[in-house]
């Protein structure tokens, strides 16, 4: 059994963003970090290996950098890590990136009590596509929005979160579990987690490494497997600055309701 | 059955909006989309169709139809009557294969967001999520962006064609699909030009609501799709729903938001009690930044922001809010935001329309004076 975890590196939305004159993103000078949702999904998984004591495997796609990432979730406890790492495998839509990283865990291997865990979504992107569609690559069932997980044998029973309520949803294994951050508190990294995460193995999965899984086809992957383009990128127009009122007292408060009287806000 | 090819563009015809009902009742979000929808459809001259999935459900074709659609695909099965993902998608898939719509659009509710991906992955097309603002005439969509980007006018005029897979593309017929990127630092358009139907799911509450017209409710066809369904299908089980005990707060829909953050950290109840009482004799609902969802001090449903609520109401409160970029892509859109806070340099404040910068607690109260004597004076 093993508890598979998809985890993004992305930039540091909360900090200043840079953004090149042609509005794209200037990723070169942000900060990156473990995707928020993603660090969710792997202490799902690794709760479930302090029960079942099963593997846990952390994949990532992503620039050779991101092995530092794997390093840091390995500190954490996950066993292994795969990166997924390859020029083809560049400009990658959701589709296409979901195509690649199905290729990926069908290279791992899949057992049929294997449960594949995902953030919800990516602040990078926040499409919260891509679990959705590994999900339907593997034809494995998934359950997303998930904030509660409990294991009856081989059946996996989740709380999945709706906007007026929840759903109490199951389904067998192997199967695919979006997470969303009330599923639990992520654990610090320990100390001999930290001793040990450089000896613990990471595998580079290429283009060559995937090539011949039927997903992987210069038409479903990079660039031109991926069904949707960027037509145009830009900045929002900064709001003109307001009006900052001078004072604290009744008579600003006043003034302030006359303005929105007069404008029939109110 | 000829074989169903999502790259044979001229095959695909019609908008389509996924209906999404919930206990028998649709989703706002729905006919939102379906408003839209008929936007879209009058741009392309092509007829605007639901698909609507659940059990006994028919009841909602006319309501559909008085916002807009000329047709309702009518899927009714027990095995539909509560949402899952793989019911759901094959009955979809099923329906697009046989139809060809050239565009579809999901609301982009947790269910939404579900099932859309799962979807296009199946039918072979591309998907953008969380969609703002949708477009098909290329002069709508210019204007668009002059009104609502930082682009120079010559490049916005300049706009007409794309560069897919070293072609030169034009994209007058495609969907232009616009929604933020990096927490709202940026924001993108996307089209699907190779493949059909181009597919979107788009944020409650963005799409302007149409008026109902009862001659357009009547007037609406329904058509029920064969549809193959059984309960081997179903890989995951719904056990139970449950609705939340608490009646949940409509951000999106209310017409004023005042909403706490960090800032009414000193007294906490205090802080609470003036902003439901500030909302209250305003006929608005209370909202929070993360910080006052995180430190428990207000349910999750009340949030605004990236990770919350989109809201847009006529007027949107700030009381002790930085105004951090995440809970910016929530508000900004706010026709008047009114920012109190202690710290003249806080973020928010570059985007208030009103500010006043002083302790909430010594201002909240004296503006609901303010409003209170306002409001007796009509
Ligand atoms: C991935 C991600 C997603 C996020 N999503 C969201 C989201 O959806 N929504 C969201 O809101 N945030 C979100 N955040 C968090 C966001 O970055 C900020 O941390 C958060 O919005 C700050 O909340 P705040 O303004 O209440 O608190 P603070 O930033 O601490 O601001 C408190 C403010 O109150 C003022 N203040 C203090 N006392 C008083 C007083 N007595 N009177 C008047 N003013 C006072 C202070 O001057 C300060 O400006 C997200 C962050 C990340 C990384
Ligand atoms: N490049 C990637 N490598 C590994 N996992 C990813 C990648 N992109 C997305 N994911 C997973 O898919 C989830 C949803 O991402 P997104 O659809 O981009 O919002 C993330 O939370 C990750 O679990």
């Amino acid at each position: 059994m093993k508890a598979i975890v998809c985890v993004k590196q992305v930039p540091d939305t909360s900090g200043k963003v840079a953004v090149n004159p042609d509005g794209t993103l200037d990723r070169a000078s942000m900060l990156t970090i473990v995707n928020p949702d993603d660090m969710n999904a792997v202490e799902a998984a690794l709760k479930l290996k302090d029960e079942t004591g099963c593997k846990v495997v952390v994949v990532t796609m992503g620039p050779p950098p991101a092995e530092g990432m794997l390093r840091q979730l390995m500190a954490m406890g996950a066993d292994e890590g795969v990166l997924v790492s390859a020029r083809e495998f560049g400009g990658s839509d959701t589709f296409a990136t979901s195509q690649i990283l199905a290729a990926a865990l069908n290279k791992m291997g899949l057992d049929p009590d294997d449960v594949v865990f995902c953030g919800r979504q990516a602040i990078d992107g926040d499409t919260a596509q891509v679990g959705p569609q590994i999900a339907e690559k593997l034809g494995m069932p998934q359950i997303s929005y998930v904030a509660d997980i409990h294991k009856e044998g081989s059946v996996i029973v989740c709380k999945r979160m709706l906007e007026d309520g929840y759903m109490m949803v199951e389904t067998q294994t192997p199967c695919l579990l979006t997470c969303i951050k009330e599923l639990n508190q992520p654990r610090y990294m320990s100390i001999l987690g930290i001793k040990d995460c450089y000896t613990k193995p990471v595998t580079v999965y290429d283009y060559n490494a995937l090539k011949d899984d039927p997903l992987i086809d210069p038409t479903t992957i990079g660039l031109k497997g991926s069904p949707t383009n960027i037509l145009t990128s830009f900045t929002p127009p900064l709001k003109g600055v307001g009006m900052m009122l001078e004072g604290t007292g009744k008579s600003t408060t006043d003034q302030l309701v006359g303005m929105l009287a007069a404008k029939h806000v109110i | 059955m000829e074989s169903y090819n999502s790259t044979n563009i001229s095959e695909f015809k019609n908008v389509w909006v996924f209906c999404e009902q919930r206990g028998g009742k649709l989703m706002p979000t729905t006919l939102e989309l379906i408003s839209e929808g008929r936007k879209l459809a009058d741009e392309l001259g092509v007829d605007l169709c639901g698909l609507l999935l659940g059990k006994d459900v028919e009841g909602l074709c006319k309501e559909l139809g008085g916002h807009g659609a000329n047709k309702i695909y009518l899927c009714d099965s027990p095995l539909l009557e509560t949402y899952t993902t793989d019911a759901y998608t094959k009955v979809i898939v099923d329906c697009v294969e046989e139809y060809k719509p050239e565009i579809m659009v999901f609301g982009a509710s947790n269910i939404g967001r579900d099932l859309a991906p799962r979807c296009a992955a199946r039918l072979h097309t591309g998907l953008c999520a969380d969609c703002t603002h949708l477009d098909v005439d290329m002069p709508i969509y210019k204007d668009f962006l002059k009104e609502s980007s930082t682009l120079a006018p010559e490049k916005i005029d300049g706009l007409g064609t794309a560069l897919v897979l070293g072609e030169k593309h034009d994209v007058s017929r495609d969907l232009k699909m616009t929604r933020p990127a990096f927490g709202g630092h940026l924001m993108a358009t996307i089209i699907c030009p190779r493949f059909r139907p181009a597919m979107a799911t788009v944020r409650p509450g963005v799409m302007k609501l149409s008026a109902y017209d009862e001659a357009k409710a009547v007037a609406v066809s329904v058509e029920r799709p064969a549809f193959a369904l059984s309960d081997s299908d179903l890989k995951t089980r719904v056990r139970e729903v449950v609705k939340a005990t608490r009646e949940l707060v409509d951000l999106t829909g209310a017409d004023v938001v005042v909403s706490v953050g960090r800032g009414i950290g000193k007294d906490v109840e205090k802080g609470i009690a003036l902003a439901e009482e500030l909302a209250s004799v305003l006929g608005g609902v209370v909202g929070g930044s993360r910080a006052a969802i995180d430190s428990g001090w207000l349910p999750a449903d009340h949030q605004v922001g990236q990770t919350g609520k989109t809201v847009h109401p006529k007027m949107y409160f700030a009381l002790g809010i930085s105004g951090a970029i995440q809970h910016k892509a929530g508000m900004q859109d706010s026709e008047n935001i009114i920012a109190v806070n202690k710290n003249s340099a806080a973020p928010i404040f570059e985007i208030a329309d009103y500010g006043i910068c002083g302790d909430l607690f010594k201002v909240v109260p004296l503006l609901i004076e303010s409003f209170k004597e306002e409001q007796q004076s009509k």
